[in-house]
C-alpha cells in the first residue's frame, strides 16, 4: 500500500471531512491500513477540491469507539523547505482550518474555574467554525439546513430565554405578591389569592376598601375579631413570626443548596461577562434556589428588591438554555454575548421596561457588546416582557406595581428642588456605598461572617419589629413606592392624600393644591420615620447571605424624600402663593405641584447615586411612568446625583463590591495614565529566574511534566530554541496536561522520553527512539505580542479592549517576558496605592 | 525523574462515560460534550421537557381562561358628590361596557346630576386569571416542599443510611492540591462505574454535593466571593 492516495480518493476525503476525525501524522510514518483504504473507496464521489493530498492514519484505537466509523485524516502536504521559517507561516489559511478539524479532545480548549476567558482566541474558534460552516453549507442540503437552523440559533435561544425569564419574573411576583399578605392575614375564599384577589368580588365600601369578608386577618381568625390592643399584639407577633420563619428558610435553603445563589449577583455577572469563569454560578441549582429563595426573602419584609436578583436569574436561564445549542455550548465568549442579551432580558421584566433593560445592560453590566447583541438583547427583552405582559401578575396589565400615569405639566423653577433631589440622591448613594463596604468588610474578616443564617436572623427580627408599628413600612416596599409615585386624586382614600378637600369648587380631576389634613401631617412624620428606618437597615441588609437586590430600597429611600419635599412645596405654594417666585405659575387654585413626580425624581437620584448609572435610568424611569414630560427633570436629577456621588467616592456600588471581593473586572470606564512601560509589569520580574518556556521539538514528555509541576502558570510560551528564545505560539496550562494525559492513554508508544513536538511536520530522529507526539492542535499560533518598551497605557487598552488573558512581550524578536490580565491588574491597583494581593483568585 | 514526584493528576476511570454513550447514544448525539455524563444528560433532556411543559402551564391558562366569568371586573370608584358619599361599584361587565353610566347602578343622583356626577367617578377594567394564580401558588408551594423534604433527607437520614467510609470520601478528597482535583474533576465526571440507574444518581448527587460543599467553603468559609 501506498501513503499517497491518488487524487480522486482525496476529493473524495475532503468533501467527506465531516465523518473523519483528524489527526495528523507525517506522510513518512506509517502506510494506511488496507481496511481503511477500502472503505474510503466506497464512498460517492464528490465535487470538493483538493491538491497536494496525503491520507495518513488514524491512530485512534478501535477499543474507545466500538462500532463506528473508522476515523482517518488527510492533510496538505507540508510546504517546501524554507517557507516554514517561522513556523508555519501564516496562522491563517489551511493549516488552522485543519488544525480546527481535528475533533478537539474532551476538555482541551476550556477553562478551569476561577479563570479568565481569552475572549480573541474564542473569537476566532468561533470565526472558524462559522467559515467552515459556511463552506460546507454549498456541498449538501442537510449541510445547508444545519447552517441555517445555525444562523437562526442565536434568534431562537433569545427567544426560550425571553419566555423563561418572562415565566419566572411572573412566578417570582405573583408568589411573593401572595406570601407578603400571608404575613397579615389569609384568604377564606382560596388560600391561593392575595388580599387584592381576595377581596376581587366583594363590594368594598369607599372608606374601608382593603376589608372585605373574605380575607381575614390572622387575630380574626384565631380571635374572631381585628380590633383592640390584643388583636394587634397577635397581628404584630404573626407577622413577625413569618418574616423570620420566610428569611430563615431562604437562607437555610441557599446554605444547602446553592451558596452561590446569595447577593444581587450584579458585581458576579459583570466580572462573568468581562471574561471570568466561575463554574456552577449560573447552573441550575443556583437558578432553582435563587428563584425560590428571592420569593422568601422579598416576603420577609425585609429591605430589598427583587431586581438585581433577576438580571442574575435571567443569566442563569441564558447560561442553561445555551446547553442546548452547540454553537454557544462550545464558545464562552458566544455564551457571554447570550448573557448579555439575558441581563437585558432579566431587567426588561424587572420593571417592565424593555428598552430600559437592553440599556442597562449596555451600561452597566455588558463588557462586550457589539450591535449584533444589541439587536438580540432587543428581541430577548421584548419576548421576557411580552410573556411577563400575557401572565399578568399584578392583574392591572402593567409589568410593574408602581406604574405611574400622570400628565401635570412642571414649571422651569422646579428644576431648583428636582436638582436638590438630585444632591441628595448623590450624598445618600455615596453614604451608602461606603458604609455598605465598610460593613460588608467587616463580614469578610471579622467573626461576624461566621454566623450567616444568625446575621439574617438578628437582621429580620429588627427590620419586622420596627417595620409593623409604621403602615409605610409594614407594607412591602414596591406598594410603597407605588403609592408615594401616585398623585392625589380625589378618589384616593390614604392618608397621604388627606388634602382638605372642597368639594364645591372641584371640577374633574383638575384639582388645585390644597391644605394639608392632618392625615397628610401624620403621614409625613411617619414617612420621615420611615426614611430614617429603610436608609440605616438597608446598609445592613445588602450583601447578606439571601438573594438581595438594591434597586427597590433605594427607589424608596428616594421616594420617600421625594414626597417629603414634595408635599413641602406643594404647602408652601399654597400658603404663600403671593411670593414672588410663585407669582408666575402658581396662583391660588391652580394645580402646580404634583409630589408624586418629587417622588419619582427623588427615587431616580437615589437610584443614580448608588450605581452611578445615567441613561438607563432615565428611560427605565420614563417607561415606568409612560410619560416623556419628565424627561428632564429625571435627567437633572440623575447627572446632579452622579457629580454629587463621584464627588465623593468614585465607583458605583457594583464596582465597589468587585473591588471588594477582589475579582479581576478590567474596568473600562477608567483611564490608565501612569507612565509606565510594559517591562516594568512583565514577569519575569528582573531579579526572577527567566521565563518558563516550552521548546517545540525538543522537550520530552518528562521534561514537560516536570515544568507542570513545579509550576502554576496556566500557560507556557513555546520557543523555537532556549538559545534564540523566538517566539512560536502559546500553549495552555490545561491543555497540555489533558493532551499528554489522553495521548499516554490511548496513543501507542508514548513514554516518558517520547519527544513532544509542536512543528507542522516532526523532527528527524533516530529510529531507535520512542514515538513522538505532535501537539500543533493545541498551540495558539497567535498569541499577543508588544515590545518591551510599549507604554502600559496602551498595554491595558489593548486588555481592555480585545479581552485578552494575557500578552508575551518580546525584545528585538525574542521572547522577553509574560503580562497577565492579573498583572496588569495588580499593577492598576498597586499604582492606586491600594494592596496589589486583593486581586483574588492567582 | 524524581521519585517524589507526585504523578500527573489521573483520570479516575472513563469506562463510565464510555458505557454511558454505547448504552444510550441518542443522548450521546444530542450532547455530544463528553464531560456530561447519563445522569446530567437525561436531567437536560427532562429539564427541557420540564421547561416546556412549565411553559405551557403558565402561558396557556390565560389563554383559555380570560373569558371566564369570575375575571373580569369594571370598579368604578365615586368620590363624595354633594351629601352622597363616596362609594364603590364593581360589576361584570365587557370592556367596551365599563363606564360609570352601565357599571353605577343604581344612580344615586337625580337624572340631570348624572353627568356631573359621572365625571368624578374612575372607573377601571381589570382582568386576572385565577387558574394561573393558584397553578403558580402552588407549583411555587410543592418546589419548596420538595426543596424541604430533600433538605430533611439529607441532614437526617442520609448520614444514617450511608456507609462511613462512602460518606468520608469527599471530606478526604478535600485535603489534596485543589488544582490538581479540579482537574480530576473536570477530566472524570463520571466518578466510578455506574451500572444501575440509582448507582448513577447517586454518582451524581454525591458529584453534585462535593460542588455544593466547593461552593460553600468559597462563600461562607474563605469568604472569597460575594461577601
Amino acid at each position: 500500500m501506498e501513503a499517497d492516495l491518488s487524487q480522486d480518493d482525496c476529493k473524495r476525503l475532503v468533501s467527506y471531512r465531516t465523518m473523519i476525525r483528524f489527526t495528523l501524522l507525517p506522510r513518512s510514518e506509517k502506510p494506511p491500513s488496507l481496511l481503511l483504504v477500502a472503505q474510503l473507496r466506497s464512498l460517492p464521489p464528490p465535487n470538493a477540491e483538493c491538491n497536494d493530498c496525503v491520507l495518513l492514519v488514524c491512530r485512534l484505537p478501535g477499543r474507545r469507539r466500538r462500532g463506528k466509523t473508522k476515523k482517518c485524516s488527510i492533510s496538505p502536504l507540508p510546504p517546501p523547505p524554507g517557507f516554514s521559517s517561522y513556523n508555519g507561516g501564516g496562522m491563517n489559511g489551511t493549516s488552522t482550518m485543519m488544525d480546527f478539524l481535528e475533533e478537539p479532545l474532551p476538555g482541551v480548549g476550556t477553562y478551569e474555574d476561577f479563570n479568565t476567558i481569552d475572549w480573541v482566541r474564542e473569537k476566532s474558534r468561533d470565526r472558524d467554525r462559522h467559515r467552515e460552516i459556511t463552506s460546507r453549507s454549498k456541498e449538501s442540503t442537510w449541510a445547508l439546513i444545519h447552517s441555517v437552523s445555525d444562523a437562526f440559533s442565536g434568534w431562537l435561544l433569545m427567544l426560550l430565554i425571553g419566555l423563561l425569564a418572562g415565566s419566572l419574573a411572573g412566578l417570582i411576583d405573583i408568589s411573593a405578591h401572595w406570601m407578603t399578605d400571608l404575613k397579615e392575614g389569609v384568604c377564606l375564599a382560596g388560600f391561593w389569592f392575595n388580599h387584592e384577589h381576595c377581596c376581587w368580588k366583594s363590594n368594598t365600601t369607599f372608606t374601608d376598601r382593603d376589608k372585605c369578608p373574605e380575607w381575614k386577618s390572622w387575630s380574626q381568625l384565631i380571635l374572631g375579631h381585628g380590633e383592640g390592643a390584643f388583636a394587634y399584639i397577635l397581628n404584630y407577633f404573626m407577622y413577625v413570626i413569618w418574616a423570620l420563619l420566610f428569611s430563615l428558610l431562604a437562607v437555610l435553603l441557599v446554605k444547602g443548596f446553592a451558596p452561590y445563589a446569595c447577593g444581587s449577583g450584579i458585581p458576579e455577572i459583570k466580572t462573568i461577562l468581562s471574561g471570568f469563569i466561575i463554574r456552577g454560578y449560573l447552573g441550575k441549582w443556583t437558578l432553582i434556589i435563587k428563584t425560590i429563595t428571592l420569593v422568601l426573602a422579598v416576603s420577609s419584609g425585609l429591605s430589598l428588591g427583587k431586581e438585581g436578583p433577576l438580571v442574575h436569574v435571567a443569566c442563569c436561564c441564558g447560561n442553561i438554555l445555551c446547553h442546548l445549542f452547540t454553537k454557544y455550548r462550545k464558545n464562552e465568549a458566544k455564551r457571554r454575548e447570550v448573557l448579555s442579551a439575558a441581563a437585558a432580558a432579566g431587567v426588561s421584566v424587572a420593571f417592565g421596561a424593555p428598552i430600559g433593560g437592553v440599556l442597562f445592560s449596555l451600561e452597566e453590566v455588558s463588557y462586550y457588546f457589539p450591535l449584533k447583541t444589541l439587536w438580540r438583547s432587543f428581541f430577548a427583552a421584548l419576548v421576557a416582557a411580552f410573556t411577563l405582559r400575557s401572565i399578568n401578575p399584578f392583574g392591572n396589565s402593567r409589568l410593574v406595581l408602581f406604574y405611574v400615569e400622570f400628565h401635570m405639566p412642571w414649571h422651569l423653577l422646579e428644576l431648583v428642588p428636582f436638582i436638590l433631589l438630585g444632591i441628595f440622591g448623590g450624598l445618600w448613594g455615596a453614604f451608602f456605598i461606603r458604609s455598605n463596604i465598610a460593613w460588608c468588610r467587616r463580614r469578610k474578616t471579622t467573626k461576624l461572617g461566621k454566623y450567616p443564617v444568625l446575621e439574617v436572623f438578628v437582621v429580620t427580627a429588627i427590620t419586622a419589629v420596627l417595620a409593623f408599628p409604621n403602615e409605610y413600612t409594614r407594607m412591602s416596599t414596591s406598594e410603597l413606592i407605588s403609592e408615594l409615585f401616585n398623585d392625589c386624586g380625589i378618589l384616593d382614600s390614604s392618608k397621604l392624600c388627606e388634602y382638605v378637600n372642597d368639594f364645591n369648587s372641584t371640577k374633574g380631576d383638575d384639582l388645585p393644591d390644597r391644605a394639608a389634613g392632618p392625615g397628610v401631617y401624620t403621614a409625613m412624620w411617619q414617612l420621615a420615620l420611615a426614611l430614617i428606618m429603610k436608609v440605616f437597615i438597608t446598609i445592613f441588609t445588602f450583601g447578606m447571605k439571601v438573594p438581595s437586590g438594591l434597586f427597590i430600597p433605594s427607589m424608596a429611600v428616594g421616594a420617600i424624600a421625594g414626597r417629603l419635599l414634595g408635599v413641602a412645596m406643594e404647602q408652601l405654594a399654597y400658603y404663600h402663593h403671593d411670593w414672588a417666585i410663585f407669582s408666575g405659575w402658581c396662583s391660588q387654585g391652580a394645580d402646580c405641584i404634583t409630589p408624586g413626580l418629587y417622588a419619582m425624581v427623588g427615587a431616580a437620584a437615589c437610584l443614580g447615586g448608588v450605581t452611578r448609572m445615567t441613561v438607563s435610568l432615565v428611560v427605565i424611569m420614563f417607561e415606568l411612568t409612560g410619560g416623556l414630560e419628565y424627561i428632564v427633570p429625571l435627567m437633572a436629577a440623575a447627572m446632579t446625583s452622579k457629580w454629587v456621588a463621584d464627588a465623593i467616592g468614585r465607583e458605583g456600588i457594583y464596582d465597589a463590591h468587585i473591588r471588594l471581593n477582589g475579582y479581576p473586572f478590567l474596568e473600562a470606564k477608567e483611564e490608565f495614565s501612569h507612565k509606565t512601560l510594559a517591562m516594568d509589569v512583565m514577569r519575569p520580574r528582573r531579579s526572577d529566574p527567566p521565563l518558563t518556556v516550552i521548546t517545540q521539538d525538543s522537550m520530552t514528555v518528562e521534561d514537560v511534566e516536570t515544568i507542570i509541576n513545579e509550576t502554576t502558570y496556566s500557560g507556557y510560551p513555546v520557543v523555537v530554541s532556549r538559545e534564540s528564545q523566538r517566539l512560536v505560539g502559546f500553549v495552555l496550562r490545561r491543555d497540555l496536561i489533558i493532551s499528554i494525559e489522553n495521548a499516554r492513554k490511548k496513543q501507542d508508544g508514548i513514554v516518558s522520553t517520547s519527544i513532544i513536538y509542536f512543528t507542522d511536520h516532526s523532527p528527524p530522529l533516530p529510529p531507535s527512539s520512542p514515538s513522538m507526539l505532535k501537539l500543533r492542535s493545541i498551540l495558539d499560533l497567535s498569541p499577543f505580542t508588544v515590545t518591551d518598551q510599549t507604554p502600559m497605557e496602551i498595554v491595558v487598552d489593548i486588555f481592555r479592549k480585545l479581552g485578552l488573558r494575557q500578552c508575551l512581550v518580546t525584545h528585538n524578536g525574542k521572547l522577553l517576558g509574560i503580562i497577565t490580565k492579573k498583572d496588569v491588574l495588580k499593577h492598576i491597583a498597586q499604582l492606586a496605592n491600594q494592596d496589589p494581593d486583593s486581586i483574588l483568585f492567582n | 525523574m524524581s521519585a517524589g514526584r507526585r504523578p500527573p493528576p489521573r483520570p479516575l476511570s472513563s469506562e463510565g462515560r464510555e458505557g454511558a454513550e454505547i448504552l444510550y447514544p441518542g443522548c450521546e448525539f444530542l450532547f455530544p460534550q463528553a464531560s456530561m455524563m447519563f445522569a446530567q444528560c437525561t436531567w437536560k433532556c427532562a429539564s427541557s421537557v420540564l421547561l416546556i411543559v412549565l411553559l405551557c402551564c403558565v402561558l396557556s391558562p390565560p389563554a383559555q381562561a380570560s373569558k371566564c366569568s369570575e375575571d373580569i371586573r369594571c370598579k368604578c370608584i365615586c368620590p363624595p358628590y354633594r351629601n352622597i358619599s363616596g362609594r364603590i361599584y364593581n360589576k361584570n361587565v365587557s370592556q367596551k361596557d365599563c363606564n360609570c353610566l352601565h357599571v353605577v347602578e343604581p344612580m344615586p343622583v337625580p337624572g340631570n346630576d348624572v353627568e356631573a356626577y359621572c365625571l368624578l367617578c374612575e372607573c377601571k377594567y381589570e382582568e386576572r386569571s385565577t387558574t394561573t394564580i393558584k397553578v403558580i401558588i402552588i407549583i411555587y408551594l410543592s418546589v419548596v416542599g420538595a426543596l424541604l423534604l430533600y433538605m430533611a433527607f439529607l441532614v437526617l437520614v442520609d448520614p444514617l443510611i450511608r456507609k462511613p467510609d462512602a460518606y468520608t470520601q469527599p471530606l478526604h478528597n478535600e485535603e489534596e492540591n485543589e488544582d490538581a482535583r479540579s482537574l480530576a474533576t473536570a477530566l472524570t465526571p463520571s466518578g466510578p462505574r455506574a451500572n444501575t440507574v440509582l448507582e448513577r444518581v447517586e454518582g451524581a448527587q454525591q458529584r453534585w454535593k462535593r460542588q455544593v460543599q466547593e461552593q460553600r467553603k468559597t462563600v461562607f468559609d474563605r469568604h472569597k466571593m460575594l461577601s
